[in-house]
């Protein structure tokens, strides 16, 4: 789960647009509240839908207030999520009161959950815990579609009056960007929550941009530092007996306080960065 | 209890515990709206959502280490990290490549990621007393306000707005005119750290009752809403705290009536405003900027019309000529559907009359194609004498600004140009006053 995230993150640090990616992370409540209220049951795949749609219309509705409405871009994010923030618990409190589906779990999330819900076939064959293969699944779907994207996605990122006057609609990659972003939210939404996926996307991908200048590099660090985050923090929960999420996220932390000050372009060396970023 | 049993009981206020809520809330409302607005002006919307988030590893160590839930005590545990994370937000932000956005991502997301680990751990500890009050901080419930804790809100909403009211002037030319704040003697620094300052205790005061993630429309939304209204600072503060009133209110109703959290209500409550002001406010308001677009599109095509009569009877010296669609298409190509509606509607305002498909000038709409032609003229011999640009380039230029100019800048191009007879063209300028025409 790392993995997508760190990858998806360097884009939308390079963008600034982690703040919208924070608003999409809670504002994919409604959307896998109504999901559920219409559909009655936890299906993994509804809820994403539900999820990324209104992840979208997050996104669009951002935009929209921005671009006709003259509201500066940081208000309208603002506004906007915790908009979709306050239908989504009120939702929750009010018509699905005595389900599992409560405030706690989406705020906080839990990983140690996740083997307890196994994907069992109809022939009784165990394949190993439902998420697990999810985020599998999703996490390939993320790689390829950086992987064969990748091209569009560097242009619109860093010049996107070129990448207009080439042909790529910087629009059209801004929405599939951001409804990945959207997947991938609701896909680690169970394991680790709304606030903390934040910390999964953007963590790993702003020590990584303190070490490199080249894209491909930093996705490479910025996916080696999620993973070795995962791994500590999973291992320091483990032996103390407390939130996984919460362990990864301030292993993640303390990476990037590490690479803040340690880096060439962190927070000591400033005159030596100044000296190699000038062309 | 019946539901209008429940709106009475609320509306009298009678019931303490009820009494306590609505005042807790629209004390915090009030005060979170007014300090909002200076941060929204200062292009800082975000940060209070930071805030918001940092404070939760501050309640917990607080909690850890004084075992109490005693608010004071809280308090300053999420006044400290609190204001630690806007320094650190500060700090990161001027000194690396990083983007603000970034650094305020991150921060508050380890920040929060900290909080929930020190409350996996007071989980486990036995040693502490009476833990669930906790939660309140996560979603706020401000049912659970106590007597004692209205005391301690309410006196640090009432210094929050007292000390706004005070510092008013120093804010104001902060948020919108820094380097002019130092000029003028203001202690600049020391400005921005009592509005990080109030800031914090803004948040840390207002998230006992709308909880963390929602602590950051109370700040930004408000004061939103209020700028599509009014561009005047204290009418913005004044109706900020208002509507922020009426949020507390009808939020604390709300979850009342459904035992629900307040803070979702309240946050309902300024939304529902804030997205009615953006759509409808006047002025600034997204249906009023396109009703004014639509309005000057019409206007356009309506002009253009007049002055292709005009310069059709230029032509044949004759104005008063009649002409169908299809003369005027040829004159000026536009789409057919958009013309015939321009020409009802200058037939409306009497421009035009029309004859069984032929129309007409008026003496009115002589007049005002007739000045339409004379401004596109003047302005393409002003670009050509005054800014040298290539006759063969300046007609598109003058097609746009002809719709814009005022009588005013109409006189002093032709006194500029001292009355020039002809364009660059060789097309005579039309003067009202000149016989011939």
């Amino acid at each position: 789960m790392a993995i997508p995230c760190a990858i998806l993150g360097c884009f939308l640090v390079l963008r600034k647009m982690v703040m919208v990616g924070d608003a999409i992370s809670h504002a994919v409540l409604p959307g896998i509240v109504l999901a559920y209220m219409v559909t009655k049951e936890f299906d993994s795949m509804y809820m994403l839908i539900g999820a990324a749609l209104i992840g979208m219309f997050t996104t669009f509705l951002i935009e929209f207030f921005h671009r006709a409405g003259g509201l500066q871009q940081d208000a309208a994010i603002g506004v906007t999520f915790t908009w979709m923030f306050a239908i989504g618990v009120i939702l929750v409190s009010v018509f699905t009161s005595g389900t599992d589906l409560d405030q706690d779990c989406v705020l906080y999330g839990e990983i140690l959950n996740i083997p307890f819900n196994r994907w069992i076939t109809e022939s009784g064959m165990d394949l190993g815990p439902i998420s697990v293969w999810f985020l599998g699944i999703l996490n390939i779907i993320v790689i390829m579609g950086v992987f064969v994207a990748y091209k569009e996605l560097f242009i619109t990122t860093f010049d996107p009056a070129f990448s207009l006057a080439i042909g790529i609609s910087g629009v059209i990659w801004h929405y599939i960007l951001m409804g990945s972003v959207s997947f991938v939210t609701v896909a680690s939404f169970e394991s680790v929550g709304a606030i903390l996926v934040i910390a999964f996307l953007v963590a790993p991908a702003a020590s990584a941009y303190l070490l490199t200048y080249q894209l491909k590099k930093m996705i490479f660090y910025a996916v080696g530092f999620g993973v070795l985050s995962v791994g500590i923090g999973y291992y320091f929960s483990y032996l103390f007996n407390c939130s996984t999420s919460g362990a990864i996220v301030t292993v993640n932390g303390i990476i990037f306080g590490v690479v803040l000050l340690t880096s060439k372009q962190g927070l000591f060396k400033r005159n030596q960065a100044e000296v190699i970023s000038t062309p | 209890m019946t539901v209008f049993g429940a709106i009475s009981d609320f509306f009298n206020l009678a019931d303490p515990l009820i009494r306590n809520v609505v005042l807790g809330t629209v004390l915090l409302a009030i005060s979170s709206a007014m300090v909002g607005c200076f941060t929204f002006l200062r292009k800082r919307a975000l940060v209070g959502d930071a805030v918001s988030h940092a404070v939760l590893p501050g309640i917990c160590l607080a909690f850890m280490f004084q075992g109490t839930k005693d608010p004071f005590v809280l308090m300053i545990g999420a006044f400290v990290t609190g204001w630690l994370s806007l320094w650190l937000i500060d700090v990161i932000t001027s000194k690396t490549k990083l983007h603000e956005d970034t650094v305020i991502g991150l921060i508050l997301s380890v920040f929060f990621g900290i909080g929930t680990l020190l409350l996996s751990f007071i989980q486990q500890m036995d040693s502490l007393p009476d833990k669930t009050g906790l939660n309140h901080f996560l979603f706020g419930s401000a049912v659970a306000i106590s007597n004692q804790d209205l005391y301690a809100f309410g006196g640090i909403a009432v210094l929050l707005i007292i000390s706004v009211l005070i510092l008013y002037k120093g804010f104001l030319v902060l948020s919108f005119d820094e380097a002019y704040t130092r000029t003028i003697g203001f202690p600049v620094k020391l400005l921005k750290l009592t509005l990080t300052t109030l800031t914090v205790l803004a948040v840390v005061v207002g998230i006992q009752a709308v909880g963390v993630v929602l602590m950051a429309a109370m700040l930004i939304t408000p004061a939103a809403t209020t700028r599509f209204w009014t561009p005047r600072l204290p009418l913005m503060i004044l109706f900020s705290a208002i509507l922020g009133a009426l949020s507390g209110f009808f939020g604390a109703y709300g979850s009342y009536i459904t035992n629900s959290p307040t803070g979702p209500w309240m946050v309902m409550v300024l939304s529902m405003a804030a997205v009615l002001s953006f759509l409808f406010a006047p002025k600034k308001g997204i249906i009023s900027n396109l009703i004014r677009q639509r309005k000057y599109r019409a206007q356009i095509v309506e002009e253009n019309i007049l002055k292709a009569i005009y310069q059709l009877g230029e032509q044949h010296s004759k104005f008063y000529e009649e002409y169908t669609v299809d003369h005027l298409l040829d004159r000026r190509p536009m789409q057919p559907l958009k013309l015939t509606s321009g020409l009802s509607r200058l037939k409306k305002q009497g421009y035009l009359t029309n004859q069984s498909g032929q129309w007409t000038f008026s003496e009115q709409g002589k007049l005002r194609g007739q000045r339409l032609v004379k401004l596109h003229r003047l302005w393409e011999l002003y670009l050509t004498t005054y800014l040298r640009i290539a006759p063969d380039h300046v007609h598109d230029d003058a097609d746009t600004i002809e719709h814009i100019i005022t009588p005013e800048l109409e006189q002093r191009l032709e006194k500029l140009l001292e009355y020039p007879e002809t364009d660059p063209h060789e097309s005579v300028i039309p003067y009202k006053s000149n016989p011939n025409n």
